[in-house]
């Protein structure tokens, strides 16, 4: 069953790379959002810190690259599978839908990875990013981060009976979610209320637990973060194993 | 060693009020082309799906290979193939990559090259599946369902949708996988196709099972006589026929003589008398029971595409 997670993963990237929309809005667009931002605003250390707007907001285009793919294409493409009987031919095999899910996951994150490494590169080669924290710290929350995020997406990937309604789902959490948890514009420009409702969606605490580790702090500083984004995890897992729909 | 491979008895499943199988018992031997034929909606797809673990059953017991559709789904379907009704892959999936891909779903495999030159589809690997005609995409769909190497192999509605050269093609293809020592489910709502394709028959309708037996038995127990029409030159009553031993009913239909017989002896002496009447024959026809007329007995409907 490896070999069959490996091959649906593997099938899966390929079925992306030919699928121009989500081509562009999970690797092109958060990029195009990064490069105007950071074009106006400049990294030069803000007053009394020392680190400047791509710093800081580098971890939130990696945040709206991970809710694209995590949340957009998965349920897209998990939707219309089960519309038009995909899923169900697959049933008629030995796979089991965890392992559908874990290839499609798994491709998913390599395209996540893809993105996040052309921000990474544009960030360095345009505006001299510095990075501040532990690297490996940094790698613990980017992985638990996307791995947060890939759970709330479990939930209408596994339930969301056609692709129309999979993308009303979608964009009922997407776009909130990209809007209020600094991803789109910084947090602190929100109204204290709209700060307080962003806590809801797990996309707020990831990008506050990257900003926070890339800018110097540590992990265990953060375990409200840490707790929530595990708390979506185990959510989604649930959902996605106990309700999951083959057609 | 028992030498069914699927038994079904009294199998029930409902959706909400529908019985869509309302109690079906039968067995497959090893080795056959068993179809399943009814209308639209007698529950073929439903009773396929109960027996390759696609769904569960309401009441009655299912073996297919000796194991149970629903708690041994995995194992079963590793020696099982399924080809569905209406199935898709992915648009933009290319033949050869979902071969791979559904090859890497099962412990042991066909040779995926093998498959798609056996059913004509090597020219296209390289395609689309959404390129791919309606025909080719039904032979796909046969070759994924051969791919883990099936004992049992399942078509619901196998031709359905194909012009006559594709359907000719795709018996010809059953017929190979039969001589393979693979049994073969089918489903379908072509009486000539079963008749011509299958080992034994169960005809349902309405979810119940009304008759079963080979296409040749049916014919002869269901089928009702054999018909013999012809005209000949000048008006003709038909009845000059019926005293001859065997003639069921004489009758004149338009410009022809309609005799329905029921022995071959009867067909003889109609030729015999045609001849001492030296009248001049314009149409002779013999036509023999079909499975159609023994559908259209059993269950009073006419099948229709």
């Amino acid at each position: 069953m490896k070999n069959a997670i490996a091959a649906i993963a593997k099938s899966e990237f390929i079925l992306f790379i030919r699928e121009p929309s989500a081509f562009f809005f999970t690797l092109m667009f958060p990029l195009l959002m990064m490069l105007l931002f950071s074009s106006i605003w400049g990294n030069d250390p803000f007053p009394e810190m020392d680190f400047g707007y791509v710093d800081f907001s580098v971890s939130a285009f990696m945040g709206m690259v991970m809710a694209t793919a995590f949340l957009m294409s998965l349920t897209a493409n998990m939707a219309a599978y089960r519309e038009k009987g995909i899923l169900k031919r697959f049933r008629a095999t030995p796979v089991s839908p965890s392992a559908i899910l874990t290839g499609q996951l798994l491709a998913v994150f390599a395209i996540t990875l893809a993105g996040v490494f052309l921000l990474l590169v544009a960030g360095f080669v345009f505006f001299n990013l510095r990075f501040y924290g532990n690297i490996f710290e940094y790698i613990f929350a980017f992985l638990l981060s996307a791995a947060s995020i890939a759970a709330l997406g479990f939930i209408p990937a596994s339930l969301a009976p056609t692709a129309r309604s999979g993308a009303v789902i979608a964009n009922i959490l997407y776009f909130p979610m990209l809007f209020l948890s600094g991803a789109a514009l910084p947090r602190s420009m929100l109204p204290d209320f709209m700060q307080k409702v962003s806590l809801l969606f797990p996309l707020t605490h990831a990008i506050k637990l990257m900003q926070e580790v890339w800018l110097g702090g540590s992990l265990w500083e953060h375990p409200d973060h840490i707790a929530v984004l595990s708390g979506f995890i185990l959510a989604g897992l649930f959902v996605s194993v106990k309700y999951f729909k083959w057609e | 060693m028992n030498s069914n491979v699927v038994t079904v008895i009294d199998l029930m499943k409902h959706y909400g009020e529908v019985k869509a199988v309302d109690g079906i018992t039968f067995s497959v031997k090893k080795g056959e082309i068993f179809g399943i034929v009814g209308p639209n909606g007698a529950g073929k797809t439903t009773t396929i799906e109960c027996l390759a673990g696609m769904r569960k059953y309401d009441s009655g017991s299912v073996n297919v290979l000796d194991l149970n559709p629903v708690t041994d789904s995995k194992l079963l379907k590793e020696r099982i193939g399924l080809q569905q009704q209406e199935s898709e892959i992915p648009d933009r999936l290319k033949i050869s990559e979902a071969m791979l891909l559904f090859s890497s779903f099962y412990h042991k495999v066909l040779d995926w090259t093998d498959l798609l030159k056996q059913l004509n589809l090597w020219e296209k690997r390289d395609a689309y599946f959404s390129s791919l005609s309606g025909g080719q995409k039904k032979r796909l769909f046969i070759a994924m369902a051969l791919i883990g190497d099936p004992e049992v192999v399942f078509l619901d509605e196998l031709t359905s949708g194909l012009d006559p050269q594709a359907r000719r093609s795709i018996w010809e293809l059953v017929k190979n996988l039969q001589e393979q020592g693979r049994t073969i489910v089918l489903s379908t709502h072509y009486m000539d196709e079963a008749e011509k394709l299958c080992d034994r028959i169960a005809i349902i309708d309405s979810g119940k099972l009304v008759a079963l037996d080979s296409p040749s038995n049916l014919i002869s127990m269901y089928g009702g006589f054999t018909r013999v029409s012809f005209s000949v030159k000048g008006k003709f009553p038909a009845d000059f026929f019926a005293r001859i031993p065997g003639v069921e009913s004489t009758k004149d239909a338009d410009d022809k003589c309609i005799i329905e017989v029921s022995k071959k002896s009867a067909i003889v002496e109609i030729v015999k008398a045609l001849d001492g009447l030296n009248q001049g024959l314009d149409s002779f026809q013999i036509q023999a029971a079909t499975l159609e007329d023994v559908f259209l007995n059993i269950t009073g409907i006419e099948v229709r595409d």
